[in-house]
């Protein structure tokens, strides 16, 4: 049979000689290789101050992006919200007033996002399903707490600061756009504008 | 000396080798927890303090912390008795053991040993022989299937072990002359550590030292993946924390000893050819006995994340038909030894 690694010895039950059953020069050795292993380099990432790098996939916690202009994306459509199967997301529309064009981009926005971080299991489905690029999941990790209600994020945590962005180039790629909008898929032929005829 | 002199240096003195004792034992759990993990490529406790050095004292707060709980079913009188038996074998075995020659202070002689009786071995073994006391009925008393195992094993074992090392220390003995640690210790001066005369009897010594202080791979009693945690299974904060700190004065103990008897204890080679003075000889004595004590303890802890745990059968094997035979012969090529060579 051919043996599965080059490491692997042949067991047997013959008798043990002498020497092996003194178990000394057995132990001295195991004593040595514990000895090595007492120098060698460690193998831990300290983690708040060492972070191991993210593979591009890695789904962490939520983004609401804005605009170049500094406008909220999200326009609080709820297809996220729909497309959870955590069932993490709740949110509550609003109407833009005259005024806050530079605030919101379009003329309805969430004035409550909330996503239960607890709920979630960061699927990324929310991300998919969002149409206007407002939602992204980012490699950062969602902090420890004590008390679960604080594990609810409101837009303040989740909302990108304006001076501070956020970036989500490695999972907004061309391919994820083109997923979005290419009229040969057919979850954007629902929402084509149904023709004349 | 005056009388009022002579309680006032003993007293220090004790008061000394008691909270050395302590603090070696406190920072032994800190130090095995890294041997610990550099031997499985970790980095062990390194954030309380600078390298994690406060860990022993959050350890300690944390056991003064914890709920303490006392069976219903438990006889409390002995449930609280056995930790403190325990505790106090472990802190007076000390006693007898010579840290170093003496101090020279004011005209005055300050001998460095607790008490100088000349039956310091048989003190030794006598008081470690009661320290399984504290395990027996602090197992039995917890009215536990788990902890009266442990308890039971932790008996049969010290009582197998203690006969080798008696044997092994009687060759010792043979070779030396005497009972008192302190002549033993100041016989190896130089080179002629007891090691050299005594090979076998030292290997035997020690593997009977970590069963005496059920170190793996004798941990039986406690045996964590078996039985809980054996004897101690029922118990919780500081009389659980007895219990660990007791083994760690144990070994700390045990490395004394074995240092002592074996490996010339305060004696440094050629120490005297540097033509030091009384003094500087004896603080450098009390450094490199110490220097062999943390060795030994070292060695404790890297035989502990080697050896595997023996099965109990082995164990009753070991010590019974090998290491008991073996003493025997040891004494009795001893003694053919120095009929021969040195009448």
């Amino acid at each position: 049979m051919q043996a599965l690694t080059t490491r692997s010895k042949v067991a047997s039950n013959k008798k043990m000689t002498f020497v092996e059953k003194l178990y000394i020069p057995a132990i001295l050795g195991g004593l040595r290789i514990t000895l090595n292993h007492f120098f060698k380099k460690k193998v831990t990432i300290q983690y708040p101050e060492q972070k191991r790098e993210f593979a591009p996939v890695f789904r962490g916690q939520h983004v609401l992006k804005r605009d170049e202009n500094g406008a909220e994306r999200c326009t609080a459509c709820g297809l996220c919200a729909v497309a959870c199967p955590a069932e993490a997301i709740t949110m509550t529309a609003a109407e833009r007033k005259p005024g806050e064009e530079s605030l919101y981009r379009e003329e309805k926005y969430a004035s409550v996002y909330e996503i239960n971080m607890l709920r979630c299991i960061f699927c990324g489905l929310c991300e998919e399903a969002c149409p206007k690029e407002a939602i992204f999941l980012t490699d950062r990790i969602v902090d420890t707490e004590y008390v679960r209600q604080n594990l609810v994020f409101g837009k303040d945590k989740l909302v990108e600061p304006i001076n501070n962005r956020i970036d989500v180039s490695v999972r907004e790629t061309k391919e994820t756009r083109e997923f979005k909008t290419h009229p040969g898929y057919a979850h954007n032929k629902l929402y084509t504008k149904p023709s004349k005829a | 000396m005056g009388i009022s002199l002579f309680i006032l240096y003993k007293v220090i003195l004790v008061v000394a080798v008691f909270a050395i004792s302590l603090v070696i034992a406190m920072y032994s759990t800190y130090a095995e927890r890294k041997v610990a993990a550099f031997m499985q490529d970790r980095l062990g406790p390194n954030r309380a303090g600078p390298f994690g050095i406060l860990q022993p004292l959050a350890d300690g707060v944390k056991m003064f912390m914890k709920e303490e709980i006392i069976p219903q079913v438990s006889n409390k009188f002995l449930f609280i008795l056995g930790p403190s038996i325990a505790m106090f074998t472990s802190c007076i075995t000390g006693a007898v053991i010579p840290w170093g020659t003496s101090l020279h202070i004011a005209g005055h002689d300050f001998t460095l040993q607790v008490t100088d009786i000349n039956i310091g071995i048989l003190y030794v073994m006598a008081i470690t022989s009661i320290g399984v006391y504290g395990i027996m009925i602090g197992g039995w008393a917890s009215n536990n299937k788990y902890s009266l195992l442990g308890a039971l094993r932790a008996s049969s074992q010290m009582i197998s072990y203690e006969v080798a090392m008696g044997l092994a220390i009687i060759a010792l003995v043979m070779t030396t002359g005497t009972l008192s640690l302190r002549d033993i210790a100041a016989q190896q001066t130089g080179w002629h550590w007891n090691l050299f005369y005594q090979p076998l009897g030292f290997i035997i010594f020690l593997i009977c030292a970590f069963a005496e202080t059920n170190r793996t791979p004798f941990d039986l009693p406690e045996s964590d993946s078996e039985l809980i945690g054996g004897y101690h299974t029922e118990y919780s904060s500081m009389k659980l924390g007895f219990y660990l700190f007791a083994e760690y004065i144990n070994m700390f103990i045990s490395s004394a000893i074995i240092s002592t008897l074996y490996f010339g204890g305060y004696n440094m080679p050629f120490i005297g050819r540097l033509g030091l003075s009384h003094n500087l000889e004896a603080i450098l004595g009390i450094v490199f006995l110490f220097a062999k004590i943390f060795f030994f303890i070292f060695f404790f802890m890297w035989v502990r994340w080697t050896v595997p745990r023996f099965r109990f059968d082995q164990l009753m094997n070991l010590g019974w038909k090998i290491l008991i035979p073996l003493s025997i012969f040891n004494v009795a090529i001893t003694g053919f030894i120095i009929l021969m060579f040195h009448r």
